[in-house]
């Protein structure tokens, strides 16, 4: 009796949902992203790609290497044809940059914001919008005082916006604050500088110094070390799966990759006829 | 062959209707002339009925309580005709622009296209239906039969060919279009019908009523022909709306503007074309203050009819009437008129629409209304000029790019080609670009310099040592301009000690106007050691930072 008075329940439920929800009462993997390169090799082998209709939050200091991640995740993104959209809070995108890292400009939606409160409603539209391969908020130049006091509705409120998407939604900032609502969370830290030698073919001496001066050489990039923070998709077979809910919430799993500037490949020596007949 | 005729009955009526449809069910009838000396025109079956005449005055047809009266619109009147065309326009390209309330159809060749005329005449009276307005059709062999039938029967009439003078009889004289006075001849002579008037004598009628005797007879006995005349098919997509009183607030007006957009949207899709653009064009009332200053400043000129007009360029041909409707909202808050409107002019510039096509391996994008209302929407928010795609401009000057319009769907629809690597094939050959920060605008900073080398920064109250440094990487231009550059620009490692703050001299006030500027406290997180980007304006002589690389 109980039986069959459920079951009437679950359809009258189910009918009442149509349309809106397909299968209210069916099991849903909520792990079960389809993931996306970044365009970093190393950071795919590590996390295996960008996970697709979840919130993936790239934390680090300034000068950290979470604008050369994002780059990378654009460039990988428009070069596939997706429309990805950037939602920049202190507009400090730099549009050459992006080009030279191989963003097609045509295909990236730039919202320059002024303050945090636009960037949340921008990205808000953006999101609702649907369509977009990428949706980026750069969050990077706001004081973490300010983003903590974003309420965290806001963050689930994104996350419930992008689920069932195909949209990736990255957040970058100094600290992590979406807490639960973010899928993969990851710190990036940059390691020491490359420069160039500087060219110097006249001696240590004070000619010498005066013709090839120790500034005289280039920047050449520099490496980040990645660290996963926090993870709800599932790792590439040879890591080991990382779930929020296990009980150890903090994972020593990172790996290296190195940026170079813009110019650092016009600074190789060029080949001589002996390489290039090998 | 067969002439379908479309044919709208009490066409001024209709045409006010169309616009106003909230007069389509109450008794209504429209007003004309020069106050005081107004008079009926017209009026729906339901005035008729009620005892409203044509030429009464107009408060004589005021003493009819529930009887709503309109002027006559001669610009609602020429845009129900084009809707007319453009719905005929729709079935066939051989149209005849016969009046304003009719138009004649060629419609040779159209049965593998349509199916049967019948099936033809009630699509036809489907289409003009759509239009808003409500027609007559009649389909007939020849061109005058099919005229008359339309202005005579009621609804979908065809009438097959060799029985056109058998039913065309029972239709009175009064559906000829000829002169009153030749009407009033036949009714003195007690001709009613067309088939009284078919059985008169040809050579005693043209005795006595002339050339015009003999073409009344033709066309009572349905025999006339002639050649369809046709009508170059318009490009100009416009609708008028003239208010009663004038609208204030944007709700009300939205309203108004969305029957408009959902007028000048069936006409494009009668045409099977989209719109490019729209131009909104309102006539504002005058207001006394603004008229009044205006007279004491010149009396001799005499100030004109202010108009407000707005003009929305779409990315992609669309022909969605909400979508444009929110368009045209967002940019009406923007920039509201100034005074209330009384007229609304509306335009259509007409394209072809987009073709979709999407393929199974074709990512998919943004669907392009939905954007475009999607980046109004931002544009309110942040600024119009904020929103969009970036362009580079081929020129060595720092931030030399211009903001562009997103536009998806014409590359959406093109299948990545060999051309563009994809994410794998990119980073062999070009590997992790270091990223970059602007810091808009570009911010003063204090930079000691020994050996021509920058040794010591001081920036927003913190101070630096410089652990590397490369440069001077040296450019210049547009020196025969008046906004010439010249620029030192150096890489820089620098070391800030967190617990050496300077002096209030070497403090980088932040911007009051300029929201976007930091201040030392928000830039106290920043990293102990990081590589920038700063240069030394030569014609300002000062230190300013560029960026940050990240």
């Amino acid at each position: 009796m109980a039986a069959s008075s459920l079951a009437t329940l679950r359809s009258k439920i189910e009918s009442d949902l149509r349309g809106r929800v397909a299968s209210p009462f069916a099991y849903r993997d909520r792990n079960a992203f389809e993931l996306v390169s970044t365009g970093i090799p190393e950071m795919d082998a590590l996390v295996g790609g960008l996970p697709r209709g979840a919130m993936t939050e790239i934390c680090g200091a300034a000068c950290s290497g979470r604008t050369s991640l994002l780059l990378s995740a654009l460039a990988s993104r428009t070069a596939e044809g997706e429309v990805c959209a950037l939602v920049d809070t202190r507009d400090s995108f730099d549009p050459l940059t992006a080009d030279a890292a191989g963003i097609a400009l045509g295909k990236l939606l730039w919202v320059r914001c002024q303050n945090i409160d636009q960037a949340l409603q921008a990205a808000d539209l953006l999101i609702q919008s649907g369509g977009f391969g990428l949706v980026a908020v750069d969050l990077t130049d706001v004081p973490s005082r300010t983003v903590r006091q974003v309420p965290l509705n806001a963050w689930f409120r994104f996350r419930r916006a992008v689920e069932d998407t195909p949209t990736i939604l990255m957040l970058l900032e100094e600290e992590s604050h979406a807490k639960t609502c973010a899928s993969l969370v990851l710190r990036l830290q940059a390691q020491s500088a490359h420069w160039s030698q500087p060219a110097n073919t006249h001696g240590s001496n004070s000619l010498g110094k005066f013709l090839a001066p120790s500034f005289a050489r280039l920047l050449q990039g520099f490496p980040v070390q990645s660290e996963v923070v926090r993870s709800r998709i599932q790792m590439p077979a040879n890591q080991s799966v990382i779930n929020i809910r296990d009980a150890k919430p903090v994972v020593h799993h990172s790996s290296i990759f190195e940026t170079k500037t813009i110019w650092s490949d016009f600074t190789k020596v060029p080949p001589t006829l002996n390489d290039l007949r090998r | 062959m067969a002439f379908a005729c479309i044919y709208i009955p009490d066409f001024l009526v209709q045409s006010v209707v169309r616009a106003e449809p909230v007069f389509r069910d109450g008794p209504l009838a429209l007003i004309s002339g020069t106050p005081p000396l107004w008079g009926v025109v017209a009026a729906n079956p339901s005035a008729l009925a009620a005892g409203i005449q044509l030429g009464m005055t107009k408060s004589q047809a005021a003493g009819f309580g529930n009887i709503q009266i309109r002027q006559r619109s001669e610009s609602q009147e020429k845009a129900a005709h084009a809707a007319v065309l453009d719905a005929a326009w729709s079935i066939s390209p051989r149209v005849e622009d016969t009046a304003p309330d009719t138009a004649v159809l060629d419609l040779d060749g159209l049965a593998s296209l349509f199916g049967a005329d019948e099936t033809i005449a009630r699509e036809l009276a489907r289409r003009v239906g759509a239009i808003g307005l409500v027609a007559r059709v009649a389909v007939a062999a020849n061109i005058e039969v099919a005229i008359h039938a339309a202005r005579g029967f009621p609804g979908i009439t065809i009438i097959p060919a060799g029985e056109e003078r058998q039913r065309l009889g029972a239709l009175p004289v009064g559906v000829l279009t000829t002169e009153t006075e030749t009407l009033d001849i036949l009714e003195r002579w007690g001709v009613e019908t067309l088939e009284a008037l078919a059985a008169l004598p040809v050579l005693q009628l043209s005795e006595r009523l002339g050339q015009s005797g003999v073409r009344l007879s033709e066309l009572a006995r349905g025999v006339r022909q002639r050649s369809l005349v046709l009508a170059q098919a318009s490009s100009s997509f416009a609708e008028e709306m003239e208010l009663d009183d004038a609208v204030e607030e944007l709700e009300p007006l939205s309203f108004l503007l969305g029957r408009l957009l959902d007028q000048l949207c069936a006409r494009l899709e009668a045409r099977a074309l989209a719109m490019r653009a729209v131009r909104v064009r309102f006539e504002l009332q005058p207001s006394f203050e603004k008229d009044f200053q205006t007279l004491q400043e010149d009396l001799r000129t005499k100030p004109g009819v202010k108009q407000y007009e707005k003009v929305l360029t779409l990315p992609v041909p669309m022909r969605n009437a909400k979508t444009l409707l929110k368009l045209l909202r967002l940019q009406l808050q923007g920039e509201p008129p100034a005074a209330p409107i009384q007229k609304i002019y509306m335009m259509a510039d007409a394209a072809t629409p987009r073709v979709v096509q999407n393929g199974l391996f074709v990512p998919c994008g943004p669907d392009p209304e939905k954007l475009e209302v999607t980046i109004a929407r931002l544009g309110k928010l942040v600024g119009e000029g904020n929103v969009g795609c970036a362009e580079l401009v081929d020129n060595h000057r720092a931030e030399s790019f211009r903001i562009a319009r997103l536009v998806v769907a014409s590359e959406q629809n093109k299948r990545r080609g060999k051309s563009e690597p994809n994410a794998e094939e990119r980073h062999d050959t070009q590997g992790t670009v270091t990223g970059f920060r602007m810091v808009r605008p570009a911010q003063a900073l204090r930079v000691e310099v020994r050996d021509e080398q920058p040794v010591r920064v001081y920036w927003r109250g913190m101070r630096g040592e410089v652990v590397a440094a490369s440069g001077p990487w040296r450019s210049s231009g547009d020196w025969w301009q008046e906004d010439a550059w010249q620029l030192d620009e150096w890489d820089l490692e620098i070391e800030f000690s967190a617990s050496s703050p300077v002096g209030a001299q070497h403090r980088c006030a932040p911007s009051r106007q300029n929201p976007n500027s930091l201040d030392a406290q928000e830039f106290s997180s920043y990293p102990q050691r990081g590589l920038y980007r700063i240069y030394y304006d030569a014609l300002r002589q000062s230190w300013f930072v560029r960026g940050v690389y990240d």
